[in-house]
């Protein structure tokens, strides 16, 4: 039995580009939410908005990369200001269910059979990955160290997402130190006490929304560039629920909270995948078939991560990053 | 209900400066109309007190003014200048800045954050200027300074760096009236500032409400305990059912039928058994009582 592979390939998804995606998700998340406590229930749309747009421009209309990777960002930008005009005005209630339904509206167009011939049905785009392969800058046999493989593109990606998610870290810690951000958490304790000094609260909403927003569509199109591929499968209800758990295990509202969080949970859970995948495969496991089976054991996962979830909730509320005596404040 | 519709005869002193006036203001929720206010006035540098039993319209007038409630008609300026249909936010850049019955500080954000936060024309409150803290780092020590100043006057320095969160119901009244004061308003206008605050600190804060005018703005407070307001206002305005029933230096106001008849009831003085009187009397204490722990509760 090979436990040192079991730990190396935990570590190699923690800190691989699926982390690198929830990480970036979560730090537009931690925008909306943690500082300006909008409820997006909808962070998957923005993400899938940035990755069709890159894969359908450069795959079914040949654009350029770097063109398509605009234009998707400025999708994100469309998209919460559509999300944001009818609801920024409403009560915390109805952004979260605007987002959550656009969400699954627009994951149902992209992948309906009618729309086929731009989006690729169920399959969605694929293969539009040349640009940013060509890019590439890591010898082509791969990264290996401290016992750790990567393939070269994966590497590439990891530098380019890791340099990302730690430059938008400093982006959010500069705004969060400003008057902008103090207005911005300020909304999230009490919006009309905002309104009666003085603060257009309705247009600090919308700069939130929009910039989350963005970063959120940037997650998705480094999705799309790590898997040269992006389908609806990609971006169901459970990536936006898998970026609030990334969130809240790193601690709301802090620059690191997301890094962190990404780290842990991908750490997590493919190490758990890989522990039980060994525990049950070969010839005579180590634990039966009577017991599980190999196809009872990759679910297993899930059942721990909730497990651990709730430890968390429990013990330590706040998140990794988190501030105890904050949390204890009650809202009134 | 001969004396909802007969103001006082004082209601007809015009006031020489007036800062912000009224006509015809009326709000209904469905069949009910809350607010019905055919002239309301306040004169500046004075403070001002709208005063009335539960349920009067008060709040309710209060937040018309404010903006943070559409009426069905009426009109009102500021200065001169009409508040039809401004956004809240707008109305505090005017100069006309409220608090709230129920107290809304920033819980998880420090003191003097709290603080800071009312200062107007931040420049680093701008998207892209809030990035390079050499744009705003020098007006944000003014504002620092004039926070702790002000801080300081409401015995609240010593807080500064603790969450808002952990202050108790009276350093928040305290905490909020200063965060109002940081917007310098010409008119700031207190929403039951005494309200669930034990009798020590209604004197202090009564003497904050006058230092206020002393230091030239106009003071608005809604309250409904008649005695508080005896002592520190300059002109009262009685409203009852929605309508203005009288209005006059409070000596005046406090000896009127019209006022007497709204906290007590009509027919308070008429053939009334002393123990019925009694009775209505407990039960109007025993209501105000249950209200006053409902509010420390919430």
């Amino acid at each position: 039995m090979e436990w040192s592979s079991v730990l190396s390939g935990a570590i190699e998804q923690g800190i691989g580009p699926s982390a690198i995606i929830y990480c970036l998700a979560a730090i537009g998340l931690n925008i909306h939410f943690g500082y300006t406590g909008l409820l997006n229930f909808g962070q998957a749309a923005f993400m899938m908005v940035g990755g069709y747009a890159l894969g359908s421009l450069i795959q079914t209309w040949g654009w350029p990369l770097f063109p398509s990777l605009i234009v998707g960002l400025l999708m994100a930008v469309v998209l919460a200001l559509v999300l944001g005009v009818p609801t920024l005005r409403l009560r915390a209630d109805y952004l979260a269910i605007a987002t959550i339904a656009a969400a699954e509206a627009i994951r149902q167009v992209l992948g309906s059979a009618a729309l086929n011939d731009e989006f690729g049905g169920q399959d969605g785009r694929y293969g539009f990955v040349d640009g940013m392969r060509s890019l590439n800058f890591i010898p082509s046999g791969g990264v290996h160290f401290l016992g750790l493989d990567f393939r070269s593109y994966d590497f590439f990606i990891m530098i380019v997402g890791w340099t990302l998610a730690l430059l938008l870290c400093g982006f959010v810690y500069l705004l969060m130190r400003s008057p902008w951000g103090r207005v911005l958490k300020s909304i999230r304790e009490d919006e009309d006490a905002v309104r009666s000094l003085g603060k257009n609260v309705y247009s600090y909403k919308m700069q939130a929304l929009v910039l989350g927003g963005v970063i959120g569509a940037l997650a998705g199109i480094m999705s799309g560039l790590a898997t040269s591929n992006v389908a609806p499968s990609d971006f169901a209800t459970d990536t936006t629920f898998f970026t609030y758990t990334v969130l809240l295990i790193g601690g709301a509202a802090r620059v690191f909270g997301p890094v962190a969080g990404a780290l842990i949970f991908w750490f997590f859970i493919s190490g758990l995948d890989l522990f039980f995948d060994k525990m049950t495969s070969g010839a005579n496991p180590t634990i039966p078939a009577s017991i599980m089976t190999d196809d009872q054991a990759s679910l297993m996962r899930l059942i721990f991560l909730g497990l651990i979830l709730m430890l968390i909730m429990i013990y330590r509320p706040q998140g990794i990053f988190g501030d105890r005596r904050e949390l204890a404040i009650d809202a009134h | 209900m001969p004396t909802d519709t007969q103001p006082s005869s004082d209601t007809q002193s015009k006031k020489s400066d007036s800062i912000l006036v009224a006509d015809g203001v009326t709000r209904k929720f469905g069949g009910l109309t809350a607010v019905d206010v055919e002239h309301f006035e306040i004169q500046r540098g004075k403070i001002t007190a709208l005063i009335g039993p539960n349920g009067a319209g008060k709040t309710t007038f209060f937040n018309l003014l404010t903006g943070f409630d559409e009426p069905d008609s009426g009109e009102w300026t500021f200065n001169g200048q009409s508040l039809h249909g401004v956004p809240p936010y707008k109305v505090a850049r005017k100069g006309m800045v409220r608090t709230f019955q129920l107290t809304k500080v920033l819980s998880r954000l420090k003191v003097i954050e709290n603080m800071r936060l009312g200062a107007t024309g931040q420049r680093g409150e701008k998207f892209l200027p809030s990035l390079f803290k050499g744009l705003w780092s020098a007006q944000e020590k003014e504002n620092t300074d004039r926070a702790m100043d002000l801080l300081a006057r409401f015995k609240l320095d010593a807080k500064a760096d603790d969450f808002a969160g952990s202050l108790s119901g009276g350093q928040r009244k305290l905490l909020e009236m200063a965060r109002a004061l940081m917007v310098d308003p010409e008119l700031i206008r207190l929403d039951e500032p005494m309200a669930g605050v034990n009798p020590a600190l209604k004197q202090s804060l009564l003497g904050h409400v006058k230092s206020l005018r002393d230091e030239g703005r106009t003071v608005l407070f809604v309250e409904h305990d008649m005695d508080m307001v005896r002592d520190i206002s300059d002109w009262v305005v009685v409203m009852a059912q929605g309508k203005i029933v009288a209005e006059g230096p409070p000596d005046t106001v406090m000896a009127n039928q019209a006022v007497i008849d709204a906290y007590l009831g009509a027919h308070h003085d008429a053939a009334l058994t002393h123990e019925t009187e009694e009775e209505i009397l407990a039960a109007a204490e025993a209501e105000l009582e249950a209200e006053a722990e409902a509010e420390e509760n919430s």
